[in-house]
């Protein structure tokens, strides 16, 4: 039984990889996942039969109310609140990881220092991702409304971080598992996965969410190494370096280091220096003069930003695609990598909205594009399409790659009110000469120009 | 049970197949990708039957309790929401 469990994983930890593979096209992306749902599968059964375990009824009904649980909110979840719901479900990974550290320091069976060291660290790393991906919840869902920041937040987060490790220190020095040091490890590692995430902003979402996915695999990993189960250890290490790339590549397109986003106010020293004069003034436009200028457009690229997914307007822009097309016009979409509140979330929703994959571009592609559009239309996007970010060295987000959105003959900026974005910059776009605003609420407006395009 | 040299083997090795496979994937799929990854991650509940299984202690069966319940919701929630957001993605031609 040990070599067919053995083999399992083995089968297991290759359809993973391939699945990933896969899904590194849209054309297989489908088929990769559920090659790897095979892989979990067959997993899963298995260690049904591992040897000397217990428990088999309790076992059962708990992977029953999480399993059950997961999958009724997995299915009902609106694809807006996609990014939410990939932080919990990743955060009770790092739980679980956590978990299985919890047992096996209370058992305090370890046979080398080494494995003991591994535990602590999975341990640490998974109960940090398990408390920051609940509060990265919390903010993504709106309970949790403004970035909690106060002086010296950083020295205090070090320093309960510092302990936690020290704690961890004495269990490995002192091979002593009494409750107490285990319990203020976990408890310690807990509050700082909370004041890590309670400083971040609502756009560094991005960033930070797949750096906890990359961390809830590294510490699956670790805890891995402790059950020497090569599955885990394969698996949790693919996720754990996948998702530093991926991390990465956020962080990049932002122009910021990964360090920054996790370690600085942005929004603060945003508003101390966002005190820089924009020439020149907003200037509205009626819905129906911008549905005009559409309308005999040849060529129109629509730049969607997270306003559009707080505005659920993406199958009313799906409309306005399906309007202009009839009129023989060119439709592109020009995706910022960090549109939105997680990694490709822009692509999500206007997938979900039936907008094929080939008409969205991506920054590299598309930026050369927009001086031959005659119409750019900003949805709810704003930092990511600010051109203080090349021509202003004083502005906070200046060196950020952006959309060239501003070289477009015309541009029509949906917006809400005149208010600043996230970073709390004034957006130059919003005052260029050739910059019109439609203002009011993202769906209706784009209602209104759909409307004004059919009536022509 | 994996001895030291070889589990270092093992970990530097699935290390640069995700950073390879990954370092391929077109911006258009980050999403599914980071859930994709965040299923696969979900393999967990592996380890956390395990512990459960060999819980003595009635606080140990507790805590094996939670942290399988949590690793289902993670491989459950993932595998869900992946495939539905996979579903969604066509090209002009699958449209029509």
């Amino acid at each position: 039984m040990d070599t067919m469990i053995e083999i399992s994983y083995f089968i297991a930890a290759i359809l993973f990889i391939i699945g990933l593979r896969r899904m590194s096209s849209p054309v297989t992306a489908h088929g990769g996942i559920v090659w790897a749902g095979v892989g979990m599968l067959v997993a899963t059964l298995i260690t049904f039969f591992y040897p000397g375990m217990e428990n088999y009824l309790l076992m059962t009904v708990a992977i029953a109310i999480g399993g059950g649980l997961a999958f009724w909110s997995g299915k009902t979840v609106a694809m807006t609140n996609m990014p939410q719901m990939i932080a919990l479900y990743n955060g009770m990974g790092g739980g679980a990881a956590g978990a299985i550290a919890a047992v096996e320091l209370l058992r305090g069976e370890f046979h080398s220092s080494v494995f003991l060291a591994l535990a602590l660290l999975g341990a640490l790393i998974g109960s940090i991702s398990f408390s920051g991906s609940l509060v990265a919840f919390a903010k993504l869902q709106g309970w949790v409304r403004r970035p909690l920041r106060f002086p010296g937040q950083q020295y205090f987060n070090i320093g309960i971080f510092l302990v936690a490790v020290a704690l961890g220190g004495q269990l490995l020095v002192s091979h002593d598992f009494s409750g107490a040091v285990i319990l203020g490890f976990f408890v310690l590692a807990l509050a700082y996965g909370i004041f890590m995430a309670l400083p971040i902003g609502g756009a560094d979402m991005p960033v930070v969410i797949s750096l906890f996915n990359a961390l809830t695999g590294l510490a699956v990993a670790f805890e891995g190494f402790v059950l020497g189960n090569a599955a885990m250890i394969i698996a949790g290490t693919v996720v754990g370096s996948a998702g530093t790339l991926l991390t990465q590549l956020m962080a990049r397109a932002m122009n910021r280091s990964i360090g920054n986003v996790l370690f600085s106010s942005f929004g603060a020293s945003g508003a101390a220096g966002g005190e820089e004069s924009v020439e020149g003034s907003m200037k509205p436009i009626e819905a129906a003069d911008a549905g005009i200028m559409m309308a005999y457009a040849k060529k129109v690229i629509i730049v969607p930003g997270y306003g559009m997914a707080v505005a659920q307007a993406q199958h009313k822009i799906k409309e306005l695609m399906t309007q202009l097309l009839a009129r023989g016009i060119e439709v592109k979409f020009a995706i910022h990598p960090v549109a939105g509140r997680m990694p490709g979330h822009m692509n999500v929703l206007l997938a979900e909205a039936d907008v094929p994959y080939d008409r969205l571009y991506d920054l590299d592609e598309i930026n050369a594009e927009f001086a031959q559009a005659d119409v750019a239309l900003v949805i709810g996007a704003n930092d990511v399409v600010n051109p203080m970010a090349r021509s202003n060295p004083d502005s906070p987000i200046y060196g950020m790659p952006i959309l060239n959105a501003d070289q477009a003959q015309n541009v029509i900026v949906i917006k809400r009110g005149q208010g600043k974005g996230f970073s709390g910059v004034e957006n130059g776009l919003f005052f260029a000469d050739n910059t019109r605003m439609l203002y009011g609420d993202g769906q209706a407006m784009v209602g209104e120009l759909i409307q004004a395009i059919k009536t022509l | 049970m994996i001895e030291g040299i070889t589990a270092l083997y093992i970990f530097m090795l699935a290390a640069f197949t995700g950073y390879e496979v990954i370092s391929r994937v077109p911006v258009i799929l980050h999403t599914p990708l980071m859930s994709g990854s965040n299923f696969i991650h979900g393999i967990v509940l592996v380890g956390a039957m395990v512990a459960m299984g060999h819980a003595h202690t009635p606080l140990e069966l507790i805590i094996g309790f939670i942290g399988v319940m949590l690793a289902a919701g993670n491989a459950v929630g993932g595998y869900v929401v992946t495939e539905r957001m996979l579903e969604m993605f066509k090209s002009s031609k699958e449209n029509g």
